[in-house]
């Protein structure tokens, strides 16, 4: 039986007739974060929105031993893959309590557990999803993901244009759902990738140049700075 | 005084036809970005079809009327459901050849029209009410005009109950705004789009059964005629909103009807395309419609 939740083998993909994923392999282990990194525009985003269908794609993806690459968006994410798309992607003229029950799949969702990580959203569900701040935003679009008990989260960079307090709260909320959910991460903010990633890729041009452990590659930073363009000083401190 | 009430009930009267073709062309494009130009036969069958049943039972009895009101929308959002299933399903995100097969649904389904119930114009009878005056505030006001303005209303309070408290109008509230993330949560927005087309359907119907009391006759292009003002008012009122769309449809035809009546060789059509320039010049995005 194999130890992965999810394998991608020779993915591509392409927008508008350009090649956005040029050949992308990588698997993602039954538990633990799985940190996709690599410099902007380099296919990170597109590699998430490949997976889910969500951009013309081909190649082999196998998510919990069934092919789900010939499968629509909307069969993939019943199968159990949750998403939390770059720039949170809440609908602005719902309130937050409508944007959650849109989301709900299954007949008990989980309202308590996200009630209990989100109070400050459950507070708000009748307010309307578009007047909350970034940071309410990204927590409702983690709420959504987190609402049916799915077996993969896709997260694309949570901490995006976040204030260092909020950047905390989401780490935290992370590293939370982590416990009982493996989650594919496309972050930049490699503090963030170093406490909660395990393993990593690291992707360049759309294919992938570097897989292993997250904490081996930030530890590297003559590596790091090679792949990703940011020099990583030996007491953790990150500058591009 | 009581010509401009009544120019402004008649307005309104005309405005709620609008509203019935404009909302279902307007939640379409919302949700699905196709610009339906068969909607119009839409109206036209509803319209035949509730001629047929109300020749049937008595056109000029209220059983006959609300019996064919009822066929009429029927007729409308199962032609519309089916052209749905058929002819848009296959082309989703081929948006050029969805207008494309719909321009050419729209000449097919008149032709097919004009072939089963002639070119001629049907003079339609209704019940002896529609033909009776109210006089409000010393205007007096065909009755047919209050029975256009209840359906309207009574039709945008069903679909704004419909969109607020229901799960499938609160998918397609959400597929207006972020279609590909409503997919993306696991929700199959296909469903939603068989049903805009379906509902949007019915209220051209519908609004086909009023046309043609309204106007007392059918022909198979009273549709693709009122199409023309649909279309106006969903740019006007913005694609995709439903309160543009009533907004819109009550501006338009209260203005046709107001240009019509003051200004010499009733221009009230050119004034209403000339509000369209207008609108697009100084807010491309129509009344309340989303920013790009």
């Amino acid at each position: 039986m194999t130890e992965n939740i999810l394998e991608v083998r020779n993915l591509r993909a392409e927008i508008a007739g350009q090649q956005v994923v040029e050949d992308v392999s990588f698997d993602v282990p039954k538990t633990g974060i799985t940190a996709v990194l690599g410099r902007n525009g380099v296919g990170k985003t597109s590699t998430l929105k490949a997976i889910l269908g969500l951009i013309s794609r081909n190649g082999e993806t196998v998510f919990d031993g069934e092919r789900i690459d010939t499968l629509p968006t909307f069969k993939i994410v019943q199968r159990g893959i949750g998403y939390v798309p770059e720039d949170r992607e809440v609908f602005s003229k719902l309130t937050v309590e409508e944007n959650l029950r849109l989301a709900e799949l299954q007949s008990n969702p989980n309202r308590e557990f996200v009630a209990n990580l989100f109070p400050d959203i459950t507070a708000r569900a009748n307010q309307m999803a578009g007047t909350l701040s970034g940071g309410q935003q990204q927590m409702v679009s983690l709420a959504r993901a987190l609402i049916n008990d799915n077996k993969l989260l896709l997260v694309d960079e949570p901490t995006k244009g976040l204030a260092p307090r909020i950047v905390t709260q989401v780490t935290e909320t992370l590293r939370e759902a982590a416990k009982s959910l493996p989650m594919v991460l496309v972050e930049q903010n490699l503090e963030v990738v170093r406490e909660l990633a395990h393993g990593c890729i690291v992707i360049e041009s759309g294919r992938v140049v570097y897989t292993g452990y997250a904490q081996e590659l930030l530890a590297d930073a003559e590596l790091t700075q090679k792949l990703l363009g940011i020099h990583v000083e030996s007491d953790g401190e990150v500058s591009l | 005084m009581s010509t401009v009430i009544l120019l402004l009930l008649t307005g309104l009267g005309l405005g709620a036809l609008y509203f019935l073709v404009a909302s279902g062309l307007s939640l379409i494009y919302g949700l699905m970005h196709v610009l339906n130009f068969a909607h119009g036969v839409f109206l036209s069958f509803g319209a035949y079809l509730g001629w047929m049943v109300a020749t049937t039972i008595g056109q000029t009895t209220w059983t006959g009327f609300l019996v064919s009101v009822l066929v009429g929308a029927l007729a409308g959002g199962l032609f519309a459901a089916i052209t749905e299933l058929v002819f848009i399903r296959p082309l989703y995100e081929r948006h050029i050849e969805q207008v494309l097969v719909t321009v050419g649904l729209g000449l097919a389904a008149v032709a097919l029209f004009e072939g089963i119930w002639g070119g001629d114009a049907i003079t339609i009878q209704s019940p002896q009410f529609f033909g009776q005056v109210t006089e409000v505030f010393g205007a007096r006001v065909p009755n047919k005009v209050f029975i256009m303005i209840l359906t309207g209303v009574i039709v945008l309070l069903a679909l704004v109950i419909f969109l607020k408290k229901t799960r499938y109008g609160m998918i397609i509230r959400a597929g207006v705004e972020n279609r590909s993330m409503v997919t993306a949560l696991g929700i199959d927005v296909r469903k939603a789009f068989t049903l805009v087309f379906t509902i949007g359907g019915a209220a051209a119907g519908l609004g086909g059964v009023l046309a043609s009391h309204y106007f007392t006759y059918v022909s198979p292009h009273l549709g693709q005629t009122l199409l023309i003002f649909a279309f106006i008012v969903t740019v006007i009122g913005g694609l995709g909103s439903l309160a543009g769309a009533a907004v819109a449809a009550v501006l338009v035809a209260v203005l046709q009807q107001f240009a019509n009546y003051y200004i010499p060789g009733s221009p009230g059509d050119l004034v209403v395309v000339l509000l369209l320039a207008v609108v697009l010049l100084v807010r491309p995005t129509g009344l309340m419609g989303k920013k790009a």
